[in-house]
């Protein structure tokens, strides 16, 4: 047990990152929860505030282009996030097998996540240019379409641009964590299960997968946590557009606030935002502790 | 297991195929920085340069031209941004993380620190902006190294708390014994021993820091302060005649820590695997 001395110093320890994190989060924080309440603006001269209760709210949650915007993220989050799993553990698959240049490649993959947002967004951009990106010219010439598209420019294809592009950059945290969980799978015990007759396919789902799944489970929910809050790449790459079909949730946001100067009614729209946030916040809590008492990691 | 001609025809398809993705459009980004501008507005591209012209670099590092007085303000902006962020992130965190390590501090509280990093910046944004707004805070350096503090402190004191978990406690409590301090004993006889930690802590801190975007598109607004990603996206929306001079700002930006991450690439997976699967 701690003596007294001891005691005082655990506060005084923590006090100063305390007051940081109080400062520049909590306070903010707490301000945002009460501006959602009023109807304050943006604005050069004082403008008088009011409470209006919960009339930001009502608005916010029968808004459709919100719950658009919702949707959006989510999709987002759902697709770019799935395919980072299962590109990511087959590529850490790969990674677990002997071959030549294997030091290399596992050195390879590190070069996206080193990229920063912003340059793997204007990278990205460039590639898909309707006039002159690496993807058009690659597709025409590879005879896979005839005509260039505009890929960001079109509705219908945005969105999934951005996602490639966002799980280009992400896929390596995935399989440099799916890698680490695989080299503790016990050689001997796929090594029986071959003996036994099981395919390569069925020692993965039965033994390898379920394995790794603690991990790999946690890796993705904190993926799925950083990818609900998208905003750099869509900023760069399309400014939401077109159509709105690539406006996310933080996106909407910061569009109330600084385009339409909104601060309240932005406010309840970022304070519903954390709410699912802190939902997520808590799952990765759950997954994290779980894999923590279940031993490997 | 021996491998049939088959399989390894399929792995080695496998591991070309994995190096093509991922090296492909960082390679192609290098090809633009390097290639004529006429190459790259040929339709269907030229992918080989014509020729090799490195004078996007040169102009680039130009103080006296229009571009490069951008490109090397927000380089040192970010150098000073992110450096100043780290050294104040570690300050603070490994005090903080000896208190949860060696004096109980409750991992309750812990989780709430790496909580405040989880929530959307989205949510603090507008209190800050107002706040360092009426203060007359905005477009300045120190202002972001304060925030960037914050955001990079909770990772920092998670990180050198899992690591000092597992370093001898004996030493400290001889060093106490001899009726040393609780700073002196942090300063001279942890530190010492966790200098590995806190170098993989810095780096990923530093990487971070060097990453981020949104703090910086709203709190800055001029060459004083405005960092690399900001400046990038500004490159990127302008018009801008040749796109090579985009994917060289790119490269530039990419260099400091793709070099990091290639040169102590054992520190910085451990320490991500760590860092995002550990509760």
């Amino acid at each position: 047990m701690l003596g007294r001395r001891q005691l005082r110093e655990k506060w005084f320890l923590l006090a100063p990152a305390m007051a940081v994190l109080a400062l520049i989060t909590l306070m903010p924080l707490a301000n945002t929860f009460w501006l959602s309440f009023t109807d304050t603006r943006i604005s050069a001269l004082p403008t008088p505030t009011h409470f209006i209760g919960l009339e930001n709210y009502i608005y916010a949650l029968t808004d459709p282009d919100f719950q658009d915007a919702l949707f959006r993220t989510l999709y987002f989050t759902v697709v770019s996030v799935g395919l980072e799993g299962v590109i990511g553990v087959a590529i850490a698959v790969l990674l677990n097998q002997q071959f030549k240049g294997r030091t290399l490649l596992r050195a390879l993959i590190i070069l996206p996540w080193a990229v920063p947002t912003i340059v793997n967004a204007v990278a990205w951009r460039l590639i898909y240019h309707p006039d002159y990106g690496a993807l058009n010219s690659m597709l025409y010439q590879l005879g896979f379409i005839s005509d260039y598209r505009s890929w960001i420019g079109d509705p219908m294809t945005a969105m999934h641009m951005v996602i490639l592009a966002d799980m280009w950059k992400n896929f390596p945290l995935v399989a440099y964590v799916a890698l680490a969980a695989l080299q503790t799978v016990p050689g001997d015990l796929l090594k029986a299960a071959a003996v036994e007759g099981a395919s390569p396919w069925k020692r993965f789902w039965s033994i390898t997968l379920p394995w790794i799944a603690g991990p790999l489970m946690v890796v993705m929910v904190l993926r799925t946590i950083e990818a609900f809050r998208v905003f750099d790449i869509v900023y760069v790459m399309t400014g939401g557009g077109p159509a709105d079909s690539t406006k996310t949730a933080s996106f909407y946001v910061y569009q109330e606030y600084f385009n339409y100067l909104r601060s309240g009614s932005g406010a309840s729209y970022a304070v519903l935002v954390a709410g699912i946030s802190a939902v997520m916040i808590l799952g990765y809590y759950a997954a994290a502790r779980r894999q923590s008492q279940g031993g490997a990691a | 297991m021996r491998r049939s001609l088959l399989q390894s025809v399929l792995l080695y398809a496998c591991v070309v195929l994995v190096a093509l993705f991922t090296a492909g459009p960082l390679l192609w980004l290098v090809t633009m920085s390097i290639s004529a501008p006429t190459d790259l507005t040929e339709v269907p591209l030229r992918w080989i340069p014509s020729e090799v012209d490195f004078s996007r670099y040169q102009t680039l590092l130009d103080l006296n031209d229009g571009s490069g007085e951008r490109f090397l303000s927000a380089l040192r902006n970010s150098i000073l941004t992110a450096g100043g962020a780290t050294l104040l992130a570690l300050l603070l965190a490994v005090p903080a993380a000896y208190s949860f390590s060696r004096r109980n501090a409750s991992m309750v509280l812990l989780f709430a620190f790496l909580a405040t990093i989880m929530m959307p910046p989205i949510t603090y944004i507008l209190p800050l902006y107002s706040t360092f707004s009426s203060l007359g805070m905005l477009n300045k350096t120190l202002t972001l190294i304060v925030v960037y503090t914050a955001m990079l402190l909770p990772f920092a004191t998670w990180l050198m708390k899992s690591n000092i978990d597992v370093l001898p406690i004996e030493v400290e409590q001889a060093a106490f014994m001899e009726g040393a301090s609780t700073a002196y004993t942090i300063r001279e006889v942890v530190l010492p021993l966790a200098l590995p930690a806190i170098a993989a802590t810095a780096m990923l801190s530093f990487l971070v820091a060097w990453d981020e975007f949104f703090y910086a598109l709203i709190f800055t607004n001029d060459l004083s302060a405005k960092t690399l990603p900001v400046a990038i996206a500004d490159f990127s929306a302008g018009r801008v005649t040749d796109y090579g001079v985009i994917a060289t700002v790119g490269v530039m930006a990419t260099l400091p820590p793709a070099i990091l991450a290639i040169c102590f690439q054992k520190f910085i997976v451990s320490g991500l695997v760590a860092g995002s699967v550990k509760g």
